[in-house]
């Protein structure tokens, strides 16, 4: 079926062309970490962590958000999400990879990545992270290639895949769990150190994940002669309007918390994003933005009659993505290193070269989506023939 | 506590004995003390440790920081304007004003003396390390003695254990330590010293206790080059041993033990 992405209109092929340029670039950034070492991005003793690990974290969400299709279609029949499902589980499979990369680039040694299947240690939440991940991409790559080739043989699919599709339920909120223990069971970091931030993760990604597959669903209806069809986008605003509700009740809990508590290592991290701790406030532009883009997406979302419009559907879902991209793709990982363990504050932005293999990773990404899309909907194409 | 309690928690101590055997009698005798029981309270085997006197400590020594890092082949990085390179700088023992090595113990009432004292902060060894918990690999391990050490080898260099680390021991190399243009010497002008491994860059390293003199029955540099006696080191599991009489004669801290970890460097202030 992978053949059908190789014929495809000029259009089509000028994007595909300019990924691999963006690709291309970001593997000569790449090779500066060889190179050099780690040295060229912008973490440093204190944040030790950066944008790598932060959009691995943000994509683990949009990776989990497939199970907003798969379950309304598959446990309760919801048969309006019949046409799209594949393209949540599609999503999925290039957000894997790319959460699979971000690792591997962020590492000083990425040649030894293998020392930790070699050197198994199940008390280390990221060999747990690294397993789930690993399924959950192998669970998604069965699922919406059996699915799909069934459709292209216009039968229905074989039984056996039922049980490897109920298991990618449970599997898709265990790998944005466990991704939120990265953080949540370590001592010392106050702001990471939260019973709530799994929900919270949790909550986040079936907002973001789902408001990106609006937009692509929004796209394919212009770009190509796929339609999702009114109602199963609709379906869709409902549910990145109670996921970002949901998100931002839990935002506000974190702030009780911390401020009626009063307990200074709960509050420095907020006063660090949104005010600036010790006249240090790179941060502070972005938590701002990132919160009123939330706010506006709600007002957006939360009346109906707004929402049924696509355009306003789609200015909300651009909001709400960017918003929440910025609260997990940057606020939330690099937040949580300041102040450090001295309470000082070390700021921290990316390096030239770190910024252009992210945006490298995300054009693979990419391209991994267009050539799924690309062939799903070519098979649609044929089926419906 | 009240008596409810104690009982609940003996009864669980022995329910526990029963289930689990040898090792939960230890839980049992320090709840018979009537205190909440935590493993770092176990006192069986060898547990290195090391006790800083700060008042002994001479504001401009610097003694047992570049002696550690000459033998350990620690890089000095600097910026081009001389100051440190904050960015990319390891350092396995340093010294932190008194504010900043216990921010939790210092307010505006603190004695100005002590308030501003500089202390040398290096690696806690602590009884349940968090990053030894965290680390994918067990490149970072405790031994049998309680020391907390790196395998420079398998250390894929994630920097969980960096993140794990509520004490900023742990550094990692940006860069390569080593002089490209200068064979033979360490960035920052140190000749490497051939007893003990360089490392790749890649890879996180701390302090180790100077396990590597330990085994040739050697004390610590740090403590061994201290002109003021400081530093003391010793098995925190022995009664009869010096860091044990010099706890019990004064009044010790460390940082941060609200988080369990079971830090093994007490400080005298």
């Amino acid at each position: 079926m992978i053949e059908k992405a190789l014929i495809g209109s000029r259009r089509y092929w000028t994007w595909v062309i300019a990924l691999l340029i963006l690709i291309a670039i970001g593997a000569y950034a790449y090779s500066q970490h060889l190179i050099h070492g780690l040295v060229v991005t912008g973490m440093s003793r204190d944040v030790s962590w950066g944008v790598y690990i932060a959009q691995l974290t943000f994509l683990v969400g949009v990776a989990a958000s497939a199970v907003m299709l798969v379950l309304p279609y598959y446990l309760h029949n919801y048969k309006k999400f019949g046409k799209i499902v594949i393209l949540g589980e599609f999503l999925a499979i290039a957000a894997v990879a790319m959460c699979m990369l971000f690792v591997v680039v962020d590492m000083g040694k990425p040649m030894r990545v293998i020392n930790m299947f070699l050197y198994p240690t199940p008390n280390s939440i990221l060999f747990w992270d690294a397993t789930v991940l690993t399924v959950y991409l192998g669970l998604n790559l069965l699922c919406g290639w059996v699915a799909l080739q069934a459709e292209a043989k216009q039968v229905p699919p074989p039984k056996w895949i039922k049980p490897f599709i109920y298991l990618s339920i449970p599997w898709a909120v265990s790998i944005h769990t466990v991704t939120a223990f990265l953080y949540a069971g370590i001592p010392g970091r106050h702001f990471w150190l939260t019973a709530i931030l799994a929900p919270r993760f949790l909550a986040s990604a079936f907002a973001a994940g789902p408001a990106l597959l609006i937009l692509l669903c929004l796209l394919l209806r212009k770009i190509s002669d796929f339609d999702a069809g009114d109602e199963a986008i609709q379906k869709l605003g409902t549910i990145v309007t109670y996921a970002a509700l949901v998100n931002f009740f839990f935002v506000g809990m974190e702030l009780f918390t911390a401020f009626y508590s009063n307990i200074p290592g709960h509050m420095h991290t907020f006063e660090y994003l949104f005010v600036g701790l010790h006249g240090k406030n790179a941060l502070a532009p972005m938590a701002w933005i990132s919160m009123l883009l939330g706010l506006f997406a709600i007002v957006l979302l939360i009346f109906p009659n707004l929402r049924r419009n696509t355009n306003i559907l789609a200015i909300a879902c651009i909001s709400i993505f960017a918003s929440l991209w910025i609260d997990k793709g940057i606020s939330l990982v690099i937040g949580g290193f300041v102040p450090n363990p001295f309470e000082r504050v070390t700021e921290y932005t990316p390096g030239f070269y770190e910024v252009l293999v992210t945006i490298g990773i995300y054009a693979l990404g990419a391209l991994i989506l267009t050539v799924l899309y690309k062939t799903a909907i070519e098979v649609k194409k044929e089926a419906a023939k | 506590m009240n008596e409810n309690r104690r009982d609940f928690l003996k009864k669980a101590g022995v329910g526990s004995l029963i289930g689990l055997g040898v090792v939960s009698a230890i839980n049992v005798a320090t709840e018979e003390e009537g205190k909440a029981s935590t493993r770092s309270e176990d006192t069986s085997g060898t547990r290195m440790g090391m006790v800083v006197d700060t008042r002994k400590c001479k504001e401009d020594c610097k003694a047992c920081l570049d002696i550690c890092h000459e033998i350990h082949n620690v890089p000095d990085l600097k910026m081009p304007d001389g100051s440190p390179d904050i960015k990319s700088e390891v350092k396995w023992i340093w010294k932190e004003p008194f504010h900043n090595a216990f921010p939790s113990k210092s307010s505006a009432f603190t004695s100005e003396s002590l308030n501003n004292r500089e202390v040398a902060v290096l690696c806690n060894h602590c009884k349940d390390p968090s990053c030894v918990r965290v680390c994918p690999t067990k490149a970072t391990f405790k031994r049998s003695d309680g020391i907390v050490l790196m395998d420079f080898h398998r250390c894929i260099g994630c920097r969980f254990c960096m993140a794990a680390c509520p004490y900023g021991s742990r550094s990692f190399n940006w860069q390569d330590p080593r002089d490209e243009a200068n064979s033979g010497k360490m960035i920052g002008g140190n000749d490497i010293n051939t007893e003990f491994p360089t490392r790749e860059r890649g890879v996180v390293e701390k302090c180790n206790f100077c396990a590597e003199r330990l085994a040739k029955n050697m004390i610590p540099a740090c403590v061994e080059k201290c002109p003021e006696g400081a530093l003391v080191f010793g098995d925190l599991n022995n009664p009869q041993s010096e860091i044990r009489k010099v706890l019990k004669e004064n009044n010790t801290i460390q940082r941060k033990p609200e988080l369990g970890t079971g830090p093994s460097v007490f400080y005298i202030v």
